[in-house]
């Protein structure tokens, strides 16, 4: 493979990485295992203090276990420093003259005491902890759902969905981990470091000293390992993404691969971006793993200066062998806590850049307020006026121009025109998914943005072209559209849409479960099914959007007589791409560019010879 | 597990020398308590600066010696990790890439992409931990041990009896917590299924206004996440104050025999120092090793669903062709008595007793409803599947007896689920043909009606299609497919229903093109609409896996009471007319 090829190779995968902390590594529960190099990539949050104050405000209502948390970290923490300090009158009195059992044991005694308080307490800490930060974040969750729910069609329109699902999960996730470990951890982190020091001093001055000057050059050489490791992290992390993008592309194309043969391009594409990797990784990985020795080393270098000079304190100065005891133990511990802190750090940063990633979306705006008069259709007839509609998603660039059309009640409406004409765009106006620039819909002669807009909805009843199912039974997914319907009306339902022969026929019929959005099902029968929801609806507004494009035409005619009398009550709205659906229609719209250009039933627009009659006999492009 | 050997043997000096020099680091910890135990009881008694100073200097130097070891056991950790896994996900993708459609439809893309990003992951990263750690935690807890017996047999005695009774604690808090935790990760899926509809669905959900069930739905799988989290977490928080218990009572137990040994003068003060130092050692290496175990588990699953896909047969190769040099020449293809089902277990047949002769040039259309069997009966000739009875002949040549390449060189078959990749235009048509001349790719997007609106493109033929061609409507990336097909000059090209976003008007361009330019190509073509196939020199009319009519379109008019229904549905009025 040439040099050229591979740069282009990189440059076509290499997707942007995402910011996200722990991007890859997958959803995972609490504080679960901890991959040592997910924190290299981490910025701080830009405005830390609004988050941090908003994340607090979801422990609010857990103030009082939080402040029994803080007193059994204290406890916790303090028992454990007085617990190991007591080492040193104990071995000062089995080294001095008036050492005895009986003393001893005494001593003892009073240490298990110190200790059970510190294990106690360290349990009840964690446990409450669990629970207040699992709370908080069912909280969180919730919110953020119902706030997504609540946002605007065209904030979905416009935004990635594995983008908000990776909120949910990578962001929260992390979130999560600092709620449940961190902020205990950095609390007694900090309890631990100011304790051991004032202990150490108070032990000897000197051996302070000497432990503290050791502290710069393990963070200088720690700082060091840092920065050439976030280097060829980044680096992997590229070379990951363009791997895993080769390989999703590749594979979910598998098929076509084949047909072409082309699995040796692919191997050879493939082997490249492997061993790409491989390169990259093997030396992210060995500088993220020498972290651990260099500290380690360098801790036990101070613990052997401390040795020395402790040794010679004892020589020269009578410093006594208790105090170099718990003091060379104490040297040791004194680094780690320092580790730790700084890859706590590195947790509460992605931690408050994931939940300021998640505030963000809390904050979109959501579905505006429906006005102090708007009133409730009850009982809607189902007049639809469309006068002058004027639209467009973004300013400036005009979707439709003065579409004015009316359906009555019983009356079917038909939209044909090429992609891009605007059709499905009317529905999105009609159901409110987006506003209108100027003009107006009315339905039964109110403005709809004059209707509450949960009853405008629920008075139309939508089939769209994507077919969405939802896991659960087929008779669960029916129901969808009437809450309260029974099992027989789900079954009118299901045959009013020809989708009960087969529904009868799969293996649980009715209860079959539907899962992974009815991979199970064909297109066609998912289709089936999403009429039979609209059907059950109650909804004097039908809304057919190439609702039966992947129905065979044989079917397609099958089930025309449920569909007329689904029909026969309600008004119809109908978009589609094949015209031989659309004949029998009241009206037929022609639009092109926005605009309708031709309107009248199917036999009159034949007649005009006009854009219908090219279509409907094949001389003109639709596309 | 032999199976691995080979992706090690590469490697092995790294397999080895790395957990070689880890131990220099377990070495190393367990020594140091034992020099400073000297210190004490040589130096410090007796007063002798040059024993302190001897001794910390050796302190210093081991300390300098593990770093090293730890820095090049990590270099050698990943150097072998890395490249087991780099290797084995090679000959993964490789696997995957003689997978026949059979073996792809069972495993589903979806899992085998889990399989080569993930799994691999987690296998690589449980190798690295285990070389690193795996010899290290277990050493260094023998190691301490041994120390600790070398320097007071009896105060040893302590670890034996606590060590056993803190295993079995620590494993039974693993085993009550392991199923919660399976059961946590179950909700956490569901969960994020909820969540995923809910982004997909947002349509279904605003039209029908069911955002106030949904958010009750969610909320319900929300508490029952947090109420199963609970139930793990509970038990898993145990561990810690466990393991205190037992390293505290340890150590007051240590100081207790060991400070009577220390006033009957039968055991130097330093000793006792280095105790307390072996407890904290040996205890905390414990752990290490449950938690190696626990992470394991997950790679183990890992390894296995990897196992699989190596260990899959794939049921489909061209290892018995009698005739592996002969490529397609004329393009005719015959059915025999051929049956098929997709699984060897289902009752019914997707493909009953077809018997069909196709000669060379001719435009066969294939018609019928859907889940009739017409896609299948389709990719028996380019053998995408294989026949369970009866057999399938191009040229007079069993379809068995090509080589793969030979045979799917010679059929273009434009799928219906079909796919356009990363990259330019021009890119993805010469997957038809790499060395295509620009003139060649040109007329083959002619053909395929696609010229015009590439022209019409500011990058024209460099165009960048997005993953999956999404920059492009349904119908060009159609016409896009039906190009690239085409420029591999097949003998044999099926379209599978790869005109159903084309419009009437320019679908009968392309066929008009096809009438022209491929005289010679025997053209296949399965349709939804009966005027893609009304004039084909053989309209094959297919129900539920028969063949109910065959002949030209004014024959089965007369002959095919399937075939009048679909035509009635389609131009019943214009009949009228």
């Amino acid at each position: 493979m040439d040099q050229k090829r591979q740069e282009r190779l990189i440059k076509k995968y290499a997707r942007v990485q995402q910011e996200s902390p722990g991007a890859g590594s997958g959803p995972r529960p609490g504080g679960g295992g901890r991959r040592g190099n997910r924190n290299m990539t981490v910025k701080r949050p830009e405005n830390s203090k609004q988050v941090i104050k908003r994340l607090l405000s979801y422990l609010e209502k857990d103030t009082a276990r939080l402040i029994v948390v803080f007193f059994c970290v204290i406890a916790g923490t303090v028992s454990m420093l007085a617990g190991s300090y007591m080492l040193r009158p104990i071995i000062n009195s089995l080294t001095g003259q008036d050492g005895s059992a009986q003393k001893l044991l005494h001593s003892l005694l009073i240490m298990a005491a110190v200790y059970a308080v510190g294990i106690l307490a360290q349990y009840f800490q964690q446990r409450i902890m669990i629970t207040v930060s699992q709370g908080a974040l069912e909280r969180i969750r919730n919110d953020l759902f119902c706030r997504v729910q609540r946002l605007p069609v065209r904030f979905y329109d416009t935004n990635n969905n594995g983008d908000i699902m990776s909120r949910f999960t990578n962001d929260l996730d992390a979130v999560g981990d600092m709620l449940n470990n961190t902020i205990v951890q950095i609390i007694s982190g900090v309890i631990n470091i100011t304790g051991t020091l004032c202990l150490m001093i108070y032990t000897n001055i000197w051996l302070t000293l000497v432990t503290i000057v050791m502290v710069p050059l393990m963070l200088r050489l720690a700082g060091v390992v840092v920065k050439r490791s976030r280097r060829f992290y980044k680096a992997q992390q590229a070379a990951l993404g363009t791997l895993n993008g080769y390989i999703e592309e590749t594979i979910t194309g598998q098929k076509v691969v084949k047909v072409f043969c082309y699995e040796d391009v692919a191997q050879e594409e493939f082997e490249f971006l492997n061993y790409n990797l491989r390169d990259k990784q093997i030396f992210a990985q060995f500088f993220g793993g020498i972290m651990g020795p260099v500290m380690n080393g360098s801790g036990q270098i101070s613990y052997s200066v401390t040795a020395i000079v402790g040794g010679l304190l004892c020589v020269l100065r009578g410093f006594d062998l208790g105090g170099l005891t718990v003091f060379v133990n104490y040297s040791r511990q004194f680094t780690r806590p320092i580790n730790e802190f700084s890859m706590q750090m590195n947790t509460v940063f992605s931690a408050l850049a994931g939940a300021e990633r998640v505030f963000k979306i809390m904050d979109e705006q959501p579905e505006p307020e429906d006005a102090p008069d708007a009133v409730t259709l009850n009982p809607c007839k189902g007049h639809v006026i469309l006068q002058d509609v004027t639209f467009g998603y973004d300013p400036g660039k005009v979707i439709l121009k003065n579409i004015s059309f009316y359906a009555k009640p019983g009356q079917k409406i038909a939209l044909v025109g090429s992609t891009g004409a605007g059709k499905t765009t009317i529905t999105n106006l009609i159901t409110r998914f987006y506003d209108i620039d100027s003009g107006s819909i009315t339905i039964d002669g109110v403005d709809i943005k004059k209707i509450r807009r949960d009853n405008l909805r629920g008075n139309i009843a939508m089939v769209l072209q994507d077919t969405h199912l939802f896991t659960g039974t087929i008779r669960e997914n029916i129901r969808y559209g009437r809450l309260d319907a029974t099992d027989e009306e789900v079954e009118e339902a299901a045959k009013l849409a020809s989708a009960h022969h087969f529904i009868r026929r799969l293996e649980h019929g009715y209860d079959t479960m539907i899962e992974g959005d009815g991979a199970n099902l064909s297109q066609g029968q998912r289709q089936l099914l999403n009429i039979a929801r609209a059907a059950i609806s109650r909804a004097p507004i039908l809304i057919l959007d190439e609702a039966t494009s992947s129905v065979d035409t044989r079917t397609e005619r099958h089930i025309e007589h449920g569909m007329d009398r689904l029909m026969a009550t309600r008004t119809t709205l109908v978009i589609a791409h094949r015209l031989s659906t659309v004949r029998n229609a009241n009206a037929i719209m022609v639009l092109e560019n926005g605009e309708i250009i031709e309107r009248g039933d199917h036999d009159e627009l034949l007649a005009m010879k006009g854009r219908y009659y090219e279509l409907y006999t094949g001389k003109t492009e639709l596309d | 597990m032999r199976r691995y050997y080979k992706y090690v043997k590469p490697y092995l000096y790294a397999f080895i020398l790395g957990p070689i020099l880890m131990i220099t680091e377990v070495v190393g910890e367990v020594l140091m308590p034992a020099l400073m135990a000297d210190i004490i009881n040589v130096g410090a008694l007796h007063h002798d600066v040059g024993y302190i100073l001897w001794k910390g200097l050796s302190m210093i130097g081991v300390a300098l010696i593990m770093m090293a070891g730890g820095i090049g056991g990590a270099w050698f950790a990943s150097k072998a990790s890395i490249s087991f896994g780099a290797d084995l996900r090679k000959d993964l993708f490789q696997k995957i890439q003689t997978f026949s459609f059979a073996n792809i439809d069972r495993f589903s893309t979806g899992s085998l992409v889990t399989r080569l990003t993930n799994d691999i992951t987690q296998v690589q990263n449980l190798i690295m931990m285990s070389l690193r750690m795996a010899l290290r935690a277990p050493g260094m807890l023998i190691g301490a041990v041994i120390m600790a017996f070398i320097m007071n047999r009896q105060l040893a005695m302590i670890f034996l009896v606590i060590l056993p009774i803190m295993v079995v604690a620590v494993v039974i808090v693993i085993r009550i917590a392991f199923p919660r935790f399976t059961i946590l990760q179950k909700k956490l899926d569901a969960l994020n299924s909820n969540i995923q509809e809910m982004l997909t669905n947002v349509r279904v959900i605003k039209s029908f206004v069911r955002g106030d069930y949904e958010e009750e739905r969610f909320a319900r799988s929300n508490a029952d996440l947090k109420n199963s989290g609970l139930r793990a977490f509970h038990v898993v928080i145990l561990q810690m104050p466990i393991v205190m218990l037992f390293m505290n009572t340890t150590t007051l137990l240590v100081v207790w025999f060991g400070g009577n040994q220390i006033l009957t003068g039968r055991m130097p003060v330093g000793d006792l120092t280095a105790f307390t130092t072996y407890v904290v050692q040996v205890l905390s290496s414990l752990m290490m090793v449950a938690m190696i175990l626990l992470m394991s588990s997950r790679a183990i699953a890992s390894l296995k669903r990897i196992t699989e896909v190596l260990d899959a047969e794939v049921d489909l190769t061209d290892q018995e062709a009698r005739f592996g040099q002969l490529p397609v020449k004329k393009g005719e293809i015959e059915f025999r008595n051929v049956s098929f089902r997709y699984y060897k277990n289902s009752p019914e047949k997707v493909l009953e007793d077809i018997n069909l002769l196709i000669k060379p040039g001719e435009t066969v259309g294939i018609i019928g409803s859907t889940g009739c069997g017409k896609t299948t009966l389709v990719s028996m000739i380019p053998r995408l599947y294989d026949v369970d009875e009866g057999e399938v002949l191009v040229d007079g040549v069993n379809v068995k007896d090509y080589s793969l390449k030979n045979l799917r060189n010679g059929v273009g078959m434009v799928l219906q689920k079909n796919v356009l990749f990363s990259g330019t235009i021009e890119e993805n048509l010469h997957w038809g043909n790499e060395n295509a001349t620009d003139e060649e790719m040109r007329q083959a997007a002619r053909d395929a009606q696609a010229d015009s609106f590439v022209q019409s493109f500011i990058d024209g033929y460099d165009t960048q299609l997005g993953q999956g061609g999404i920059n492009v409507s349904g119908g060009q990336k159609q016409r896009l497919c039906i190009a690239r097909a085409l420029l591999k000059k097949p003998r044999i090209l099926i379209l599978d229903d790869s005109t159903s976003a084309v419009d009437t008007a320019t679908e009968a361009k392309i066929r008009e093109a096809f009438s022209t330019t491929l005289k010679e190509t025997t053209k296949l073509i399965i349709a939804q609409r009966i005027t893609s196939v009304m004039e084909a020199d053989q309209i094959v009319v297919m129900d539920e896996g028969r063949i109910v009519g065959r002949g030209r379109h004014a024959e089965l008019m007369q002959t095919c009471e399937a075939y009048q229904e679909i035509y009635d549905s389609q131009m019943r009025e214009e009949a009228l007319a």
